[in-house]
């Protein structure tokens, strides 16, 4: 298994071309595969997903919000690792905190405590991706996961670091053998973290794929974005994004 | 007699020129804007009036020409002044169609502008909230708006929580245009398609 997974990552280190490239250049290096697999998730989607968080909006409203709570909650296991490797000890140390009196006197998370303790929700989650792409790892080629969705070759291998230890909820439930918690414990988790964000999400993927003459395309983009906005933690490549490039263009 | 018909003429000149030249304020650009869609919206007619009322709304305040040469990329200069001519139409037709079918889903959104950001003398970014639903969590809207004539601002983009939707665009025409050989004809075609459809 290990031995697969390095030669996986040998392999896109080779095909992926990290270094930085020009913001406005798409690598799509697997277009073809890409396109195949963006149509089995789609086919997917259709089929489970989307009924699924149709069904899932109907619950009440407390029981969302909890849920989402638990999850926000939960992912502070791969956020804080990343803080400290971004060299963001402040949002460490809060998150931290947070994340202690939440799993404890919250309950799992259900109730944001901290909150109302005076420690303010800034929350962004963080992941390996985002550290490699703070340290200057270029993004190399876009890819499309089976069932995971859209990546890039740097995001694919933050995948994998959590994988290989970088995520302790991973760690306690499906690779090591503890008494406490249970291998579905961490694929619920996933699945449900997935329902939570596609429910949120319904009407904005409909009205996308409705008025996108390549739904594909749009999504590579969107995600591309989203990416590079949540590795600077701000808004400020598209505030900033290139005036000259609308300079020469005759308007109304 | 004269010279008090000479002061009303002046007066009366006076209040046309300043009434018209009044530059507008890119975040009271952005509410009314919004407002006024908010309006149409909540009207009780049916879709397809809302569409046309939306799509008149955007005539007058979006910079539907120069989102549609900055979406074209490196292509816009490689293109014939006909081919620029016949994309400009097409683009047109095709973003009123797709801007009022957007908008048209939604029943009466809240947006409030937050504040405002002057770049330089030729634009502005407008922040906005669009305020939350029982469905959907807040969403942080900003506006690019062109104020290289102060009288009348332009949207040229709206940024979704950092996503910006003309850079969305250019992207899948370019994708378009890439994946048949660099024919601009095949971008045509499927504007065409989604405009008849």
């Amino acid at each position: 298994m290990k031995k697969t997974l390095s030669i996986l990552l040998v392999s896109f280190l080779i095909i992926g071309n990290f270094s930085k490239s020009n913001a406005e250049e798409v690598k799509d290096c697997f277009e073809g595969l890409n396109r195949a697999t963006f149509a089995f998730n789609q086919g997917l989607d259709k089929a489970i997903v989307e009924p699924v968080s149709k069904g899932y909006r109907k619950l009440p409203m407390p029981i969302r919000k909890g849920t989402s709570n638990v999850l926000s909650n939960l992912s502070n296991l791969v956020t804080i690792p990343n803080n400290v490797l971004q060299g963001d000890l402040k949002a460490a140390g809060l998150n931290t905190a947070r994340l202690s009196i939440n799993t404890t006197i919250g309950i799992f998370g259900i109730f944001d405590v901290a909150q109302q303790m005076g420690l303010v929700k800034d929350y962004k989650k963080e992941d390996y991706g985002q550290t490699l792409g703070k340290w200057g790892v270029g993004e190399g080629c876009y890819l499309v996961l089976p069932i995971l969705g859209p990546s890039t070759a740097r995001d694919t291998i933050g995948t994998l670091t959590s994988f290989l230890g970088g995520d302790p909820w991973y760690n306690i439930t499906v690779k090591n053998d503890t008494q406490y918690f249970k291998d579905s414990d961490y694929y619920v988790s996933k699945g449900t973290d997935g329902i939570n964000f596609r429910s949120k999400n319904i009407e904005a993927f409909d009205n996308l794929e409705k008025n996108s003459m390549d739904f594909y395309a749009s999504v590579r983009s969107l995600y591309l974005q989203d990416r590079k906005q949540k590795i600077h933690n701000s808004s400020k490549i598209t505030n900033t994004q290139d005036d000259s490039d609308w300079d020469d263009l005759q308007s109304n | 007699m004269k010279k008090k018909g000479l002061y009303l003429f002046y007066f009366v000149f006076y209040i046309i020129i300043t009434c018209n030249s009044y530059a507008i304020e890119p975040d009271v650009f952005v509410q009314s804007t919004v407002n006024r869609a908010s309006q149409t919206l909540s009207k009780d007619i049916s879709k397809k009036e809302k569409m046309l009322e939306l799509q008149k709304l955007a005539k007058d305040t979006v910079d539907i020409k120069g989102i549609g040469f900055y979406t074209l990329g490196k292509y816009r200069k490689e293109i014939t002044e006909q081919q620029k001519k016949k994309y400009s139409n097409l683009f047109e037709s095709y973003f009123l169609k797709s801007f009022s079918s957007r908008l048209s889903e939604y029943s009466n959104p809240k947006i409030n502008v937050v504040s405002k950001d002057k770049k330089n003398e030729k634009y502005t970014i407008v922040s906005s909230i669009l305020v939350a639903t029982k469905d959907r969590p807040e969403i942080k809207i900003d506006w690019r708006i062109y104020t290289k004539n102060p009288e009348k601002p332009l949207i040229r983009d709206l940024i979704i929580e950092g996503l910006s939707l003309a850079r969305t665009q250019k992207e899948e025409f370019a994708s378009i245009i890439k994946s048949n050989d660099g024919q601009i004809d095949a971008l045509f075609e499927n504007l065409q398609k989604f405009i008849d459809e």
